[in-house]
């Protein structure tokens, strides 16, 4: 149990932290200055949860016996190892390899355009709102604690990207068009939201009706069909990356790779 | 032995980092106070869950406190139950407003708000309502940027949280 919740706390660190780094990525760079605000904000807010799981998900690891560091050895992070201290939080944030991360494969997508980031985040946040909701209501204390605090602000963001989606796909010709290319390219990646992995403690599976009737009211109102194809990617849960994720982490973590232990 | 209601009184000398006419205390930040011999245990609960002026928080009431003598100090943060804005006192929010950001409204008037909903936001300069919303967030993470049609002036409101 003790290992499943350390892993299962690390894939919900790895999902707000991957999104917030890519999220990050428009920081100057957005459409106009309110919306690089917005989503550089909502890039914080992922971030500060992302510390809350990781802090918590090492204090886990160093109460662990020793059969129970074990077990999940290959999640942690090798450079550590050579450090001989407690595991911190910033040592599973910055020096896990890939195939150790537990993010969802949609987290980890290329920014794309401003209509590809608003949907993955409306998708995204969708499914935190009804996550953090079940992981509030659980017994697992802690992680509780973290979903209290966190639910307030998810639902800004579902507020906000909700809000640019139908904005984008009942607006221009142009705007329309970006958004059925955005919704081609991201749909595939929503069905591994729900596809529960060992290691998780909320029933994800129960979720999906929920998700898809908020998903697709708001669709509708964007005058957006999504794919009617079931196949769904799948692999990030259980460390099977896209090859995105590799060139985002070589620079996330270039300076803690390139200069061990450094602080500022 | 550490008088508690001391330790409440230096507390609000210690400011917001970001927005500084709210003292911890005007922000409903601190928790609990415990004292024992001569050690003291401060709760506080963060704003929000990225909010980079909490550790900044933490060093102030460490440092006003050695600055007052006491040097036993334990800072722990609580995440349970989460902080709401229905927390900041009457005082902050008279504070907030003469220094030009709309107070929050109360939690139980807004804070779901729908698509596309505009929150009622009074204008900190002239009283109107006549106001708009800008954009959801603004230059912390507590703040959202509002407009008023009468005067004319861009402000900042203290979201509902």
């Amino acid at each position: 149990m003790n290992t499943k919740l350390f892993l299962y706390t690390l894939h919900l660190a790895d999902n707000a932290l991957i999104l917030a780094q890519r999220n990050a990525e428009w920081t100057g760079h957005g459409p106009v200055l309110e919306q690089d605000i917005a989503i550089t904000n909502i890039s914080l807010d992922l971030l500060g949860q992302a510390r809350n799981f990781y802090q918590y998900a090492a204090s886990l690891y160093n109460g662990f016996s020793d059969e129970e560091k074990e077990v999940v050895d290959r999640y942690v992070p090798r450079l550590w190892k050579e450090y001989n201290r407690e595991l911190q939080e910033d040592d599973l944030a910055f020096l896990r390899d890939e195939h150790q991360y537990l993010n969802l494969l949609i987290t980890e997508l290329p920014k794309g355009d401003w209509a590809q980031s608003v949907l993955r985040q409306y998708f995204f946040s969708a499914f935190q709102v009804e996550l953090y909701q079940q992981v509030q209501q659980s017994e697992l204390v802690q992680l509780s604690a973290i979903a209290e605090k966190a639910i307030k602000e998810v639902q800004y963001h579902l507020r906000w990207s909700g809000e640019w989606v139908i904005r984008l796909g009942d607006g221009t010709e142009e705007s329309h068009s970006r958004m059925v290319n955005a919704l081609g390219e991201l749909w595939m990646y929503t069905g591994e939201m729900f596809e529960a992995a060992p290691y998780e403690l909320v029933d994800v599976a129960s979720l999906k009706e929920q998700w898809l009737a908020k998903v697709e009211k708001v669709l509708r109102e964007a005058s957006l069909e999504h794919s009617k194809q079931t196949w769904m990617q799948n692999g990030g849960k259980r460390g099977r990356h896209t090859e995105h994720l590799g060139y985002l982490l070589a620079e996330m973590q270039y300076l803690q790779r390139a200069y061990p232990n450094a602080t500022w | 032995m550490v008088d508690e209601k001391e330790i409440w009184t230096i507390l609000e000398e210690v400011k917001d980092p970001e927005v500084p006419v709210l003292s911890v205390i005007d922000l409903g930040i601190v928790r609990s106070v415990n004292t024992l011999g001569d050690a003291i245990d401060i709760t506080i609960t963060p704003t929000y869950s990225g909010c980079p002026a909490m550790d900044v928080i933490s060093m102030d009431i460490r440092l006003k406190l050695i600055e007052k003598g006491y040097r036993n100090v334990r800072i722990q943060q609580q995440l349970s139950p989460a902080w709401t804005t229905d927390w900041m006192s009457e005082e902050g929010k008279k504070k907030l407003k003469a220094f030009g950001i709309a107070p929050p409204n109360p939690k139980q008037q807004f804070c779901k708000a729908e698509m596309f909903q505009q929150e009622a936001v009074q204008c900190p300069r002239c009283d109107s309502w006549h106001t708009e919303l800008i954009s959801q967030f603004g230059s912390t993470a507590c703040k959202s940027m509002y407009r008023c049609l009468d005067c004319k002036e861009a402000f900042d409101h203290f979201k509902c949280h």
